[in-house]
């Protein structure tokens, strides 16, 4: 027998496997692929303090190894996800986490409020990284001041797991990282989606109506491990490592930069019940590889 | 309903003509209990740049041999590229997906209206009515005859009507223009499949005539399960998926 359980800063997962904000839906969306409660965790669609419509369609564009998406955090608000979706998913034997999101400080920090109220949500993931709307998302994710006001708001009302979820789309993500750890959050994820813009030559027009979009998937991949293995070497905070893992192998090379945990998102839409192959996989390279516990993959990158 | 993720083995694959084709293929079980109107979303193999899966409709099912037949348009890398399935081979499918067709009950008699490979789901569709002892009559269109697919296969559950624009098959025009939608108080329902400014001008005929109107969407897809939400068509409940609560919607639910 292996041990695959991690401690993220007091919350403990039964292994490193997360799924990712927007790419899992609430979860029982996967119930006939996969048993949610092998997870270590998962993580909730983007919640916003108000019901949202996001952005109109189109809003994907495939690429060669990836997708651009400008959902635009559709959702149906902090107070319908109390009433009607937490009930069908607090019994699970996971962790249900729930990415939080908004355009104003305020709107973070009630949302925050709301979702500390409830027992079988051990945390929250602080979307500070949305590329795909308007006011906010992104903004606080790219300024350290901004992400620093917000952060400490919402740690003054929250008092579980605090996990910050930060943006590639700035010129130092250990900055930014750096700012997550002074004000209090108890882990960091990442990354969210990369700004980019699908064009098609034929008709000469942006693909999506938002023009720009997120790149997720195997694309993004080599700079999410680099920053990545950047932010754990500078904070002692644990680091969620994400973007573009299709493999159990891809997850591995995330701990191998640093990463205490990992979390599954496009690969989700490709092949449903692929966490359950990550988990399984993970389990099978320590046995390999002569590994009892996966703690000791953390930060294991060989560099001399 | 629940939801498979399986390989499939091809056991035919029949170019109808340069552009379409009909690909059948075998579960190793006992397939599914699947809706018509339903879809698939199917995992493009050997294809480079084909990074999703792609959105296909259940075109026919035949349960005593469990086999599921698939009518695809080749349209870019991932259609093209199955065109090539050698029998044998096998194809990873996520299905049964989506919703399927709510005619009003004591329906009598439906008009089916396929343009191009709209047609796809709508044979499984009519052997569904026919075996409920409604009657089906089908119209079929396209630019030529090259357009008009599985005419012959329609015809056991009704009678079959095309036409097409370039006059080289059944009446000259669009679908909309052809004789039996010039009636259309004659059906109590109208289900159909197709470009999207065909389905919204019969749909408009429909409502006009206040008769039942029933279209199902092809928007762009990730998931197909409800997860990822870029599927959206905007109704006039708002945003929904055309993954889950559709492909199938009433027209007049939708802001057309
Ligand atoms: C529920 C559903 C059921 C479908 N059923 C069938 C079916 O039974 N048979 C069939 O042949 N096709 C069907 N389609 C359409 C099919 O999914 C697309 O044609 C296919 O995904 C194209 O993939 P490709 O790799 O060949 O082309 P791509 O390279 O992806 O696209 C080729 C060109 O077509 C355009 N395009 C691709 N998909 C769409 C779309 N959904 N809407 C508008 N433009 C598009 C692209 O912009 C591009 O210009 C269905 C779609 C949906 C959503
Ligand atoms: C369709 C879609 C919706 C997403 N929605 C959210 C969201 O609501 N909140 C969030 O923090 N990240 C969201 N993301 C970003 C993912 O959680 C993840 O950070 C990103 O996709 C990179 O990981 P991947 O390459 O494994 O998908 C979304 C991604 C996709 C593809
Ligand atoms: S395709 Fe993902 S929600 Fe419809």
């Amino acid at each position: 027998m292996v041990n695959t359980a991690v401690n993220l800063n007091g919350l403990k997962l039964k292994n490193p496997v997360m799924t990712a904000s927007g790419t899992f839906g609430y979860g029982p969306e996967f119930q006939d692929f996969i048993d949610i409660e092998r997870l270590g965790a998962y993580i909730v669609k983007g919640t916003t303090l108000h019901p949202r419509q996001g952005n109109p369609y189109p809003r994907m564009a495939e690429t060669p190894s990836g997708m651009l998406n400008a959902v635009g955090l559709q959702n149906v608000g902090v107070d319908k996800f109390i009433a009607d979706i937490y009930p069908n998913i607090k019994d699970f034997n996971s962790h249900a986490i729930v990415n939080v999101s908004g355009s104003q400080v305020e709107d973070y920090v009630e949302t925050a409020r709301k979702i500390n109220e409830l027992e079988n949500i051990p945390a929250i993931e602080l979307n500070i990284s949305c590329p795909n709307v308007k006011e906010g998302g992104m903004a606080f994710g790219t300024s350290c001041p901004a992400a620093a006001e917000v952060i400490k708001a919402v740690r003054k009302v929250y008092s579980k797991h605090l996990m910050v979820k930060l943006s590639p789309n700035v010129t130092s993500v250990v900055d930014i990282a750096e700012v997550a750890e002074q004000e209090g959050a108890d882990s960091v994820s990442l990354i969210n989606t990369l700004l980019g813009i699908a064009i098609d030559a034929k008709t000469r027009k942006p693909i999506l109506s938002t023009i720009t979009g997120g790149l997720s998937g195997p694309a993004v991949k080599p700079v999410a491990l680099r920053m990545v293995w950047q932010v754990a070497q500078a904070v002692n905070i644990p680091v969620v490592g994400l973007g573009g893992i299709m493999t159990a192998e891809d997850a591995i090379e995330f701990l191998l930069a640093g990463a205490s945990a990992v979390q599954i998102g496009t690969a989700n839409f490709i092949d449903p019940a692929i966490t359950m192959k990550i988990v399984d996989g993970i389990e099978s390279y320590m046995l390999e590889h002569g590994f009892e516990d996966v703690n000791e993959l953390i930060g294991g990158m060989i560099t001399e | 309903m629940k939801k498979h993720i399986q390989d499939l083995k091809v056991i035919e694959n029949q170019a109808i003509n340069s552009q379409y084709y009909l690909l059948k293929l075998r579960a190793s079980g006992t397939l599914p209990e699947i809706l018509p109107g339903q879809f698939a979303e199917v995992k493009v193999d050997k294809a480079p740049n084909t990074f999703l899966r792609r959105p296909i409709s259940v075109h026919d099912v035949v349960y005593d041999k469990n086999e599921l037949h698939l009518l695809i348009e080749k349209k870019g890398e991932g259609t093209i590229t199955m065109a090539d399935l050698q029998e044998g081979e096998s194809l990873n499918l996520v299905y049964p997906l989506g919703n399927t067709w709510s005619i009003p009950a004591k329906t009598e008699s439906v008009l089916l209206v396929g343009g191009g490979c709209g047609v796809a789901p709508l044979l499984f569709t009519a052997r569904k009515l026919a075996e409920n002892g409604i009657k089906v009559t089908t119209l079929i269109g396209g630019r030529g005859t090259a357009n008009l697919l599985r005419i012959d296969a329609y015809k056991p559950f009704g009678e079959v009507f095309t036409s097409t624009e370039d006059s080289s098959h059944g009446e000259t025009g669009f679908v909309t223009q052809h004789s039996v939608m010039q009636n259309l108080q004659a059906f109590d329902a109208v289900l159909t499949c197709g470009p999207e400014a065909m389905m919204k001008a019969l749909g408009k005929m429909a409502q006009e005539q206040k008769v039942h109107c029933e279209v199902s969407l092809e928007n762009t897809m990730a998931c197909g399960i409800g997860a990822c939400l870029v599927c959206v068509q905007d109704t006039k409940e708002g945003h929904k998926c055309v993954c889950t609560d559709g492909p199938v919607f009433n027209v007049n639910d939708l802001k057309w």
